[in-house]
């Protein structure tokens, strides 16, 4: 395929990044628009009858559906949209946050540097997870906590990286022609060194915006993630396991492919991104 | 009143090895539309001259003590703030690598705009543009219009060089710092530039600051010249006198390694050893280890002479 921009057209040299980013589209499309692809609104009780709970996969329930007859295709599809939303509001706040420390670290140095760094350093030195269920158990559930909860996770890998891009680009003398040209240090580090950085915070961006889902899923799946009244991916597996050994399988396995599904398409569009945008990469 | 005055500067670095002495107590000034060109060898403390004209002087680094008297007003007392104002707007610099000194993301006419629309609050950004336009044609790069949508990547050292000078004289400075501007370039550029510099510098009635080592660029370009070693000027005066009758023992070295069109002589001329380094200088004069003329009488630092109001270091001068 060709496209204007270069970068799009070189993604599109690998088919299974193609994959990849179809599937996520879909996916994607579901998340936004569930309401125009499922049966039923799973969180509207007067759409859910009892007698239809535990119906195997058929033709009315594709997926099957689950012990208050909710359909779990249906129920994917708004867990889908719960999952998203978290994987990409965190992201997005924990790069605005990482990004802004990173570059403010790298550029002043001296006791900024040193502060923010250590904190990383000590947060870094604590599992993810450990963290997360801390602030959950601390807070309560909530999908805005939830999404606070992982930024607060996630900032350290944008931060890291940014300072030490910036520590590089600082010396170049872009920099120093900026400084001579009269521009204060924040127009430099937002207008001249920021477009520098930005390549490696997107890669990281893209595979962190898995893990941001994998770990809500966590924490929902521990019961600490998103309330039971909006469940996402995580907290519908969580649902079915309880009854996963009595049969009914089909509640915690379907929502589980997808997490697995939606996370290996966006893995595979992080790597093809991190190996076009990184030059030094290729052959 | 001369346009820049520095009396007596010292920029020191506080490194581990010891106290480098950078800019070791240099005096030099410049008057309204003169080009002065500070010579040495590297390390002799000619960019850091140029630095701290702008307060570019980063940790471990400092301006210790002395003036620089701009326009009436000493630069070193002035807070970080009001040194932006004058930065890119009154005295401006042009660095060394074109190659690098252009950010290579932002493609140049946004460089170049950003660079006006900075100094002028009031401008709006078509303004701006024709400035940017303007001052493109000025410094000679040809379809500059077309070269505004261009990245840094796409312009050939020279072409980049010009972008460079173009920013450096947006603001219509009045004393432009070059450091060493034509070093990256290859010698039929070399001339160009220098040659566009000096036209530029006379057009808009600024002055210029020419930092190189190479005295051959210095004889042709500039009215003043200082020669400077191991961080102080060594020699100090009007050009005619300096290149034609050199009186430091370093200037005539500098001179004499100088090809000669005359001459056929299989090797060049060149000053014997090398620079002393800035952490273990030798008592006394610190040119004495290289210098033919050297005796006990050196080994304490040369007074200053002014003979035909040319500053000379160097006892051996009477």
């Amino acid at each position: 395929m060709k496209f204007k921009n270069e970068l799009l057209t070189e993604y599109f040299e690998d088919k299974l990044a193609v994959v990849g980013l179809v599937v996520f589209t879909i996916l994607a499309i579901f998340a936004i628009a569930p309401a125009l692809f499922s049966y039923q609104n799973p969180y509207d009780l007067t759409q859910l009858y009892l007698e239809n709970s535990f119906q195997a996969p058929n033709a009315n329930y594709w997926l099957g559906t689950d012990e208050q007859g909710r359909d779990i295709f249906s129920a994917i599809m708004y867990g889908l949209r719960v999952s998203l939303y978290v994987g990409f509001a965190s992201t997005i706040l924990s790069v605005i946050i990482g990004f802004t420390l990173g570059l403010i670290s790298g550029y002043y140095g001296g006791w900024v540097d040193t502060i923010i760094m250590r904190i990383a350093d000590i947060q870094l030195s604590f599992p993810a997870i450990l963290i997360a269920l801390i602030i959950m158990a601390l807070w309560g559930a909530g999908i805005g906590k939830i999404i606070i909860a992982i930024t607060i996770v996630n900032w350290v890998y944008y931060a890291r990286t940014a300072r030490g891009v910036v520590l590089s680009e600082k010396e170049k003398d872009y920099a120093q022609s900026a400084k001579a040209l009269g521009m204060s240090n924040f127009s430099i580090i937002f207008k001249e060194i920021m477009p520098n950085t930005t390549a490696p915070i997107i890669v990281i961006a893209t595979v962190r915006i898995a893990v941001a889902i994998i770990l809500e899923a966590t924490l929902s799946f521990l019961g600490l993630g998103v309330p039971i009244t909006e469940p996402s991916l995580g907290s519908l597996i969580a649902n079915g396991y309880q009854v996963l050994f009595s049969g009914y399988w089909w509640t915690s396995v379907f929502p589980g492919i997808i997490l697995m599904v939606l996370i290996i398409s966006i893995n595979l569009i992080g790597d093809r991104s991190r190996d076009i945008m990184n030059p030094r990469l290729k052959r | 009143m001369a346009l820049l005055e520095v009396n007596n500067l010292n920029t020191h670095f506080f490194t581990r090895g010891g106290v480098v002495k950078a800019v070791d107590g240099i005096s030099f000034s410049i008057e309204e539309g003169e080009i002065l060109g500070i010579v040495g060898e590297s390390g002799a403390g000619k960019s850091i001259t140029g630095f701290s004209m702008l307060g570019l002087i980063d940790k471990p680094g400092e301006i210790v003590s002395g003036e620089i008297i701009f326009n009436g007003e000493d630069l070193v007392k002035k807070s970080e703030e009001e040194l932006e104002k004058i930065r890119g707007n009154e005295i401006a610099m042009i660095f060394q690598d074109p190659q690098t000194s252009l950010n290579p993301v932002i493609n140049i006419g946004d460089q170049l705009m950003e660079a006006v629309l900075y100094h002028n609050k009031k401008a709006s950004k078509k303004d701006a543009y024709n400035v940017s336009v303007d001052i493109l044609n000025l410094v000679g790069l040809p379809a500059a219009e077309k070269r505004m949508k261009s990245y840094p990547h796409q312009l050939s050292g020279g072409m980049k060089q010009r972008v460079v000078i173009a920013m450096a004289l947006l603001n219509n400075p009045r004393l432009l710092i070059a450091d060493e501007p034509t070093t990256a370039l290859d010698v039929t550029i070399q001339a160009q530039i220098l040659y566009l510099m000096k036209k530029l510098s006379s057009d808009f009635g600024s002055s210029l600051i020419l930092i190189t080592h190479d005295i051959a660029v210095v004889s042709q370009l500039c009215d003043k010249i200082a020669v400077m070693y191991a961080g102080r000027i060594v020699e100090y005066g009007k050009k005619e006198d300096i290149i034609f009758d050199p009186k430091h023992p370093y200037t005539k070295g500098l001179i004499a390694c100088l090809p000669k069109l005359d001459d056929d002589k299989e090797r060049l001329y060149q000053i014997p050893g090398i620079m002393p380094s800035l952490l273990s200088l030798p008592e006394g004069c610190y040119f004495k280890d290289r210098c033919e003329f050297a005796d006990a009488e050196c080994d304490v630092y040369p007074q200053l002479q002014e003979i035909d109001g040319r500053r000379i270091f160097c006892h051996k001068v009477k």
